[in-house]
């Protein structure tokens, strides 16, 4: 029943576990496998650019979860993103142990460098890689919950809840650069040396860090999939397009909101927990307003409310930045711009509907 | 069976502490009253409605209402416009709080003390005049979200439909004829179409009463006809309260008419004594009657 279920794809869901599948195969026998001078050879940094994509098209899934079935804009996802990301990254501190530049058994270099002389209590238990695991889902999906409880309860929605989510992150941000916070003010977290005992710096460690994104995004496109192809997912859009109504044949809309807000933050600290070892640091410019945007924008390129549509939007864009800020950096931010104008007028459906379209024409000439 | 307002919470753990005092009937042993039992609506009358008084501002919407609807009875609500016909069905509904005034439910049920929702779970069902359905959802689809059903958010995840429940849809695909529509989406229904699959979401929840707000306005003729069987249909295993302006379909389902004017009842009686009426007349001058 549950498998039946779970095979249960459109052939974009299909095309995405099919890359995924083939991606966690090739690119870390590519890389490790084949020598260095063969051009079948995956150099370990696009190794490590591939695995940000997907950390990357994680977030989007988590986001489409909420704005394309829900109907919830939350211009604020950076944020659950960051938090998962610091959660690892105070792990990865505890793991420097006494190699930081200072030396310190315990303390990790930023308090020493402020003077501190004991670690805070927030910091206690993030030396076990369980408890870290732990924080990693239950610190943004806290904050979710109660962000959410407060909102949703209070019926806010639309325009000021994108608005409200929007002063959040830039809450956090402020926050998390102040060095009083003790996460490292606006050097963040960074100089990590192992995971797990392995050490980042290895090319193995790197590929596996890549196997486990990719399964992460499967895992979290099929966990999405059942959830929207099930009774709630139905109740989701209901909700989106008249809640209203939603609310008058008997179901307290607000809970299945926060519901559906909650599980979305904790799959985005997920993936920010996955983002930070690969990229090797975590500092407050993650909760920046822009970097939540730019994450609508990605859903919205791909096509929303479709899930693996929203994946496919964070590679193509990704791809685009990193290609436009290496060659033509100061073209990057009206690119975006441009393309998120392009979209809502030109593919209001993204990337995915225009193939849509494109497939119903074509059977529709077939029919004629 | 809907949900009942239960006034305490009946978890696990208070019922193993109740164990412990012998001396008295335990709360989860006394059965949960059905809501016949909660009705008690055993002298044949449903609602209740006496000298009911809502002013906004000082303007009386109802001016000592009384109203009383049998039980299965098919009721049409006529008036002009401010006439207080909305307003009654939203004191019905718990919308709105009379400022004076009794609404029962049956001879138990205060429907001035209950909330909407509770109002809706116990079988009071109102269909608006603007036709809402969920237009991205295939008509079934539409049915099975509006089924009574624990509308929690896990069990709503965990749902599936069993057979029992896809025949009762079905039925109700049926009895609402679109049957060969079950798979549509909604938003390519006809307007009349879409109004019937709102008065089969009503019936997916079981209702008892059924109010139902100017439901063939926009309507074809033939479509009219259809609505008007429909809901004579429905009339016996529900109380049925319709409100509606065209009077040509007044006439092709009333047994029973009530005339609203200023918040009264101006009269009650058969379609033709009250087509007859000296006041109707007067109120009606120059609406098409």
């Amino acid at each position: 029943m549950l498998m039946a279920r779970l095979l249960n794809h459109e052939r974009g869901g299909w095309i995405l576990l099919a890359v995924l599948g083939v991606l966690a195969v090739v690119v870390p026998v590519a890389n490790l496998a084949v020598p260095p001078d063969s051009v079948f050879h995956v150099s370990t940094y696009t190794v490590t650019l591939l695995g940000k994509y997907l950390c990357y098209a994680m977030l989007a899934v988590a986001l489409d979860l909420v704005w394309g079935y829900c109907g919830i804009l939350s211009l604020g996802h950076g944020a659950f993103f960051a938090l998962g990301g610091y959660a690892m990254g105070m792990y990865l501190m505890r793991q420097i142990g006494d190699r930081g530049v200072y030396g310190h058994p315990e303390l990790p270099d930023f308090m020493v460098f402020l003077n501190w002389d004991a670690l805070p209590w927030y910091w206690y238990g993030f030396d076990q890689f369980w408890f870290a695991m732990i924080m990693v889902a239950l610190v943004p999906g806290l904050l979710a919950f109660v962000f959410g409880w407060l909102a949703f309860r209070s019926r806010v929605t639309g325009v000021y809840l994108s608005i409200m989510t929007q002063a959040l992150t830039y809450a956090l941000m402020l926050a998390f650069f102040r060095n009083e916070m003790g996460f490292g003010g606006n050097n963040g977290l960074t100089d990590f040396k192992d995971i797990l005992g392995a050490s980042l710096q290895a090319d193995s460690t790197r590929a596996v860090l890549f196997v486990v994104s990719a399964l992460a995004l499967a895992l979290a496109y099929l966990f999405c999939r059942l959830v929207v192809t099930s009774k709630l997912g139905r109740v989701m859009t209901a909700m989106r397009d008249a809640e209203d109504r939603t609310r008058f044949i008997g179901y307290r809309v607000e809970r299945f909101q926060l519901a559906v807000f909650t599980a979305s933050a904790v799959l985005a600290g997920i993936a920010g927990a996955l983002y930070v070892p690969q990229v090797g640091i975590i500092n407050p410019s993650e909760f920046q307003p822009l970097n939540s945007i730019e994450l609508v924008v990605w859903v919205a390129v791909g096509g929303r409310g479709t899930l693996y549509g929203a994946a496919l939007g964070a590679a193509v864009v990704n791809y685009a930045k990193t290609v436009l800020t290496g060659t033509l950096p100061e073209v990057w931010l009206f690119a975006l711009g441009a393309l998120f104008v392009l979209v809502t007028l030109v593919l209001p459906k993204g990337i995915v509907g225009l193939w849509r379209r494109r497939q119903q024409s074509r059977r529709d000439l077939a029919h004629a | 069976m809907p949900e009942l307002p239960s006034t305490r919470p009946p978890p696990r753990l208070r019922a193993r502490w109740q164990m412990l005092e012998r001396d008295r009937v335990w709360d989860f042993l006394i059965e949960k009253p059905t809501r016949d039992e909660l009705l008690a609506a055993d002298h044949g009358y449903i609602l209740y409605l006496e000298d009911v008084t809502v002013s906004f501002d000082g303007f009386k919407a109802l001016d000592a209402l009384t109203l009383y609807v049998e039980i299965g009875e098919l009721r049409c609500v006529i008036g002009p416009n401010g006439a207080g016909k909305t307003t009654m069905m939203d004191v019905i509904t718990g919308k709105t709080r009379p400022d004076i005034g009794a609404a029962f439910y049956g001879q138990r049920l205060d429907l001035t003390r209950l909330s909407e929702p509770e109002i809706a779970a116990l079988g009071i069902g109102r269909k608006f005049q603007k036709p809402t359905v969920f237009e991205n959802h295939t008509a079934f689809e539409n049915l099975e979200l509006a089924m009574s059903a624990d509308k929690r958010v896990w069990p709503t995840l965990k749902a599936r439909l069993k057979g029992d429940e896809r025949d009762r849809i079905d039925a109700t695909l049926a009895t609402i004829g679109l049957i060969d529509h079950g798979d549509q989406r909604a938003g390519t229904l006809s307007h009349g179409q879409k109004q019937w699959l709102e008065i089969g979401m009503l019936l997916m929840q079981n209702p008892l009463v059924l109010l139902v707000d100017e439901p063939v306005a926009g309507m074809t003729r033939r479509e009219s006809e259809l609505t008007a069987e429909l809901l004579t249909r429905l009339a016996g295993d529900h109380s049925v309260i319709v409100v509606e302006h065209d009077m040509e379909f007044v006439r092709s389902i009333a047994k029973r008419v009530t005339v609203l004017h200023e918040g009264r009842v101006l009269c009650e009686g058969p379609f033709d004594s009250v087509q007859d009426d000296e006041r109707v007349r007067e109120v009606y001058l120059g609406v098409d009657a």
